[in-house]
């Protein structure tokens, strides 16, 4: 499909739609169009738009703005569609909640950082900075004086109730409530899972409703672990950015950063050589093993099979080697950089490769062996946490998670970056849907990865690992957005810059926060053993919710 | 062979030609506390060094290797730092629940070794319904587990209590029938006896079908007893951290940890005995020269030796399973051991009236 046809049906169906940009496409919407127009561009049969991608609150100064960038899943378009208020005091936006159901989260995170209210969303409680925390940190003309939030001393109190304000409409006057939903009665059975738990992977924290041993609800609680990354980008330059994405999924590293790269090269304009891209590639896919590897054997653990965790990371092992002969490091590699890597490869990789590509697949049938074969391992993963594609699509959950849902949302097929348009591999989809289905995605991929390693290294062109760029390196002025395949779904980074060396906004689009707030429907009926697997099975990592 | 009592009626003469009359009854009482004490804690002690060990091979690792030879005086070092730690003091719990919970746990456990006959003449408690008290004694644990659950004041204990009573009650049932099924066959409850009259052949081997089926069941129900892998979910560390015994420290969780590793020896003891022969060396009916030969292996070795065997095949399971979701675990046992543990008790009744048996 034309962008031009859909530039033409999205103003046919809101005529006061301003266009800003082509390309990508990019309209500005007046807020109270909002509640109409998201539903239609949704449900629209030429649009199609099911697909929240990313969602960024932007402050521009006169205006608090908000960025909803959509994708159709059916026809592959992208569009970016923008609103805003220029009421400082009292920001209101409409909620998307109801069209998109990964706004949820996402206005949230809004709110918090931008102190924007979204009229009626169910829960505008702060998603992670603390409920007493003063200012809005993203905003420009945000405080960061240490004397206004002073490092607190007191635990922070649990606060039960969520504020909701609905929108009352009688003819021209609009009146907005506010209500209070409760999270947790007083009578509730309530444990926390978290934010200290073998089963989180980190410092994440699930209040969980209990009825003896059956999950009512959870309700998520984040930012244990935040660091404002977003913020900090904001006076960092371009160069110095790069290091804090190998922190946000740290066992993306190079995933993540391979995004921010092609995000600023693309802004630049500048072409990496094919060598860079061979490299980049082929790190990316060594990642891939590496986190799935280590998925295998915490997911495992998490259902009590704990001999497994040592084969898994026996095996990781030989990976986190290569990068370090190659990279320097072992974890957080800080390898990619603008226009290319920070060194060559090392000569011994290529043989390295070659026979962890050959041991690898002996090994996994000994995993299936010990494990996946296992009758106790079977009934605790099929049929458990049910994610339907329609759920997948709605919240957003990509990667081998969405994949295992049905919806085939690999970016390495559908967007091609690096060398993936050259090399033969297949994406893993499956459409069961449970913990089984999203386990097997994954060690499936494993085999894929292998596969596009094989045709890679011994075609890795000779050239140079690194492009000149200037010593200060300014984006000109305007908006990009660029995505990867992480190991756990689309990562994404969208940039909005005004000419400076400093990003005016970074936003990463983080694949563990859809994931995370589906851990509520699915876990709900099933058993606190359920809420683990299913934890263990979308495989998120805290660091990349919190950012 | 080597008979143990030889040993015992010298200490006791001695005693009664040293000491006056009314003095020599406490006196055995004390040596026969003491020995079994010094016994337990070092039985708890190599066995916790065998399951690391045991651990570490399944892994891929070489397991404790610095503190002595191979590590063995790993486990010692450890129960010092154990016993050297603090007992911390947690707000809000019922004290008086909360402190009494670990000695039921170690009584309980305590109770059921010294049923244990280890080997020829080296039984404590041997009395004619000396089976209905090595159950009796060892159901008892399980009220210390809901105590400690109950009165921690814990969310995490309370589940995993919950879940520990729900289990340990199920699998009690099965425990009880499968030694049932053994005591119909050898038409006795005192555990000398039973050892005794394997002389001719171990019960698994002359029992034949109904025995395997039991013994069977009596590992996994006895796994379950014991709250080890793939049936630990009341401590289950990737849940609930570590259920009931969470809010412990120091000794006192010491004391759940020592009885974990107790009632594991005390399962496989039993289950040697009722279905291997306890101490009873491997006798062939008609090969004499054979069974002599055997006999020549001392007593005790057998004992241990078979237990060892025993406890290697429990700590497979769990380094091997995956953990069962509660429900799982109820349903195993209601809708599938329970049944066919009450059919196999038939059979066995079958087998014993029309002598089918060898």
């Amino acid at each position: 499909m034309e962008k031009k046809s859909i530039k033409e049906i999205v103003l046919e169906l809101e005529p006061e739609a301003e266009v800003r940009s082509e390309q990508p496409f990019t309209v500005w919407v007046p807020p109270y169009r909002i509640p109409l127009l998201a539903p239609r561009l949704r449900d629209d049969e030429a649009l199609a738009f099911d697909f929240l991608v990313c969602m960024t609150g932007v402050d521009e100064g006169e205006t608090l703005d908000v960025v909803y960038l959509l994708r159709s899943t059916r026809h592959g378009h992208e569009m970016v569609l923008r609103t805003g208020t220029s009421d400082r005091e009292n920001p209101e936006l409409p909620s998307v909640v109801e069209v998109w159901a990964t706004a949820n989260l996402n206005e949230r995170e809004v709110y918090d950082f931008l102190g924007i209210r979204f009229i009626n969303h169910p829960d505008m409680r702060r998603l992670f900075l603390r409920n007493d925390w003063v200012g809005y940190p993203l905003r420009k003309d945000y405080n960061a004086d240490p004397a206004v939030n002073p490092v607190p001393l007191e635990s922070e109190e649990t606060v039960d109730v969520a504020p909701m304000y609905e929108a009352h409409v009688e003819g021209d006057n609009v009146d907005i409530e506010e209500k209070e939903n409760v999270v947790f009665g007083d009578e509730e059975y309530v444990v926390n899972i978290g934010p200290q738990h073998p089963a989180t992977h980190g410092v994440l924290r699930f209040r969980v409703q209990l009825d003896g041993e059956i999950v009512r609800k959870v309700d998520v609680n984040c930012g244990y672990i935040h660091r404002g990354i977003e913020k900090m980008t904001e006076s960092l330059t371009y160069p110095q950015t790069l290091a804090l994405t190998d922190r946000l999924d740290y066992l993306s590293a190079h995933q993540n950063r391979h995004a921010l790269c092609m995000c600023i090269e693309e802004a630049l304009g500048l072409e990496v050589s094919d060598r860079v891209k061979y490299i980049r590639t082929i790190m990316d896919e060594l990642t891939r093993i590496a986190s799935h590897l280590l998925f295998w054997s915490t997911f495992c653990m998490d259902l009590g099979a704990l001999t497994a965790f040592f084969y898994g990371f026996r095996d990781r092992e030989k990976i986190l080697d290569m990068f370090e002969e190659s990279c320097g490091g072992r974890l957080i590699m800080n390898y990619n950089t603008i226009g290319g890597v920070m060194q060559d490869i090392s000569p011994n990789l290529a043989h390295r490769i070659k026979t962890f590509v050959k041991y690898l697949p002996p090994m996994l049938k000994e995993y299936h062996d010990v494990f996946t074969g296992n009758i106790i391992a079977r009934q605790r993963m099929q049929g458990i946490g049910v994610l339907d594609y329609d759920a997948a699509v709605s919240n957003g959950v990509t990667g081998p998670s969405g994949r295992a849902s049905g919806w085939s949302c690999d970016v390495r097929k559908k967007h091609p970056y690096g060398v993936y348009d050259r090399v033969e591999f297949d994406e893993v989809i499956r459409h069961d849907g449970d913990v089984w289905g999203r386990y097997m995605v994954r060690m499936d991929e494993i085999l894929q990865s292998l596969r596009i390693l094989e045709q890679l290294v011994d075609n890795i062109p000779q050239g140079e690992w690194q492009a000149k760029t200037k010593p200060v390196i300014k984006l000109p002025e305007g908006s990009w957005y660029r995505s990867v395949e992480a190991s756990r779904g689309e990562f994404g980074v969208y940039i909005e810059s005004r000419g400076e060396k400093y990003p005016y906004r970074m936003k990463f689009r983080s694949p563990g926060l859809p994931l995370i707030s589906v851990v509520d429907p699915l876990a709900r009926g099933g058993k606190i053993a359920d809420l683990i697997a299913v934890g263990g099975s979308l495989d998120y990592v805290v660091p990349d919710i919190d950012r | 062979m080597f008979d143990f009592s030889v040993v015992t009626e010298w200490v006791d003469e001695g005693l009664r030609s040293w000491l006056p009359e009314g003095w020599v009854l406490p006196v055995e009482f004390f040596l026969i506390g003491l020995c079994l004490l010094v016994a337990y804690a070092i039985i708890a002690l190599v066995l916790i060094l065998y399951e690391r060990k045991v651990c570490a091979a399944f892994q891929c690792r070489l397991g404790p290797n610095r503190v002595g030879p191979w590590g063995v005086t790993q486990s010692v070092a450890d129960m010092l730092k154990m016993l050297t730690k603090e007992l911390i003091k947690i707000n809000h719990v019922d004290r008086f629940l909360f402190n009494l919970a670990p000695f039921i746990v170690i009584i309980s456990s305590v109770l059921a070794f010294g049923c244990i006959p280890f080997a020829k003449g080296l039984e404590i408690i041997d009395f004619n319904v000396g089976v209905f008290f090595l159950l009796a004694v060892s159901s008892i644990g399980i009220v210390g587990v809901l105590l400690a659950g109950w009165s921690s004041n814990n969310k995490y204990s309370l589940i995993g209590a919950m879940r520990s009573g729900a289990q340990m009650i199920s699998y009690e049932l099965s425990i009880g029938l499968t030694i049932l099924t053994m005591v119909v066959f050898s038409g006795s409850m005192q555990l000398s006896t039973i050892v005794e009259s394997q002389a001719e052949g171990w019960f698994i081997f002359r029992a034949h079908v109904p025995a395997v089926i039991a013994f069977v069941i009596y590992l996994i129900a006895g796994t379950a007893e014991t709250n080890r892998g793939p049936f630990d979910l009341p401590e289950a560390d990737s849940e609930l951290t570590a259920g009931y015994h969470t809010e412990y420290s120091g000794m006192h969780f010491g004391f759940f940890y020592l009885a974990e590793y107790l009632n594991m020896f005390v399962v496989a003891s039993v289950a040697a005995t009722l279905f291997l022969g306890g101490w009873m060396p491997l006798h062939i009916p008609g090969w004499d020269a054979f069974n002599a030969a055997m006999d020549w292996i001392p007593s005790i070795f057998w004992f241990i030796g078979k237990v060892a065997v025993l406890i290697f095949v429990i700590m497979w399971f769990k380094w091997t399973f995956p953990r069962l979701r509660i429900d799982q675990l109820l349903r195993l046992e209601w809708k599938y051991l329970l049944p066919i543990n009450l059919l196999n008790l038939l059979l066995m009744v079958v087998v014993v009236v029309f002598g089918l048996h060898f």
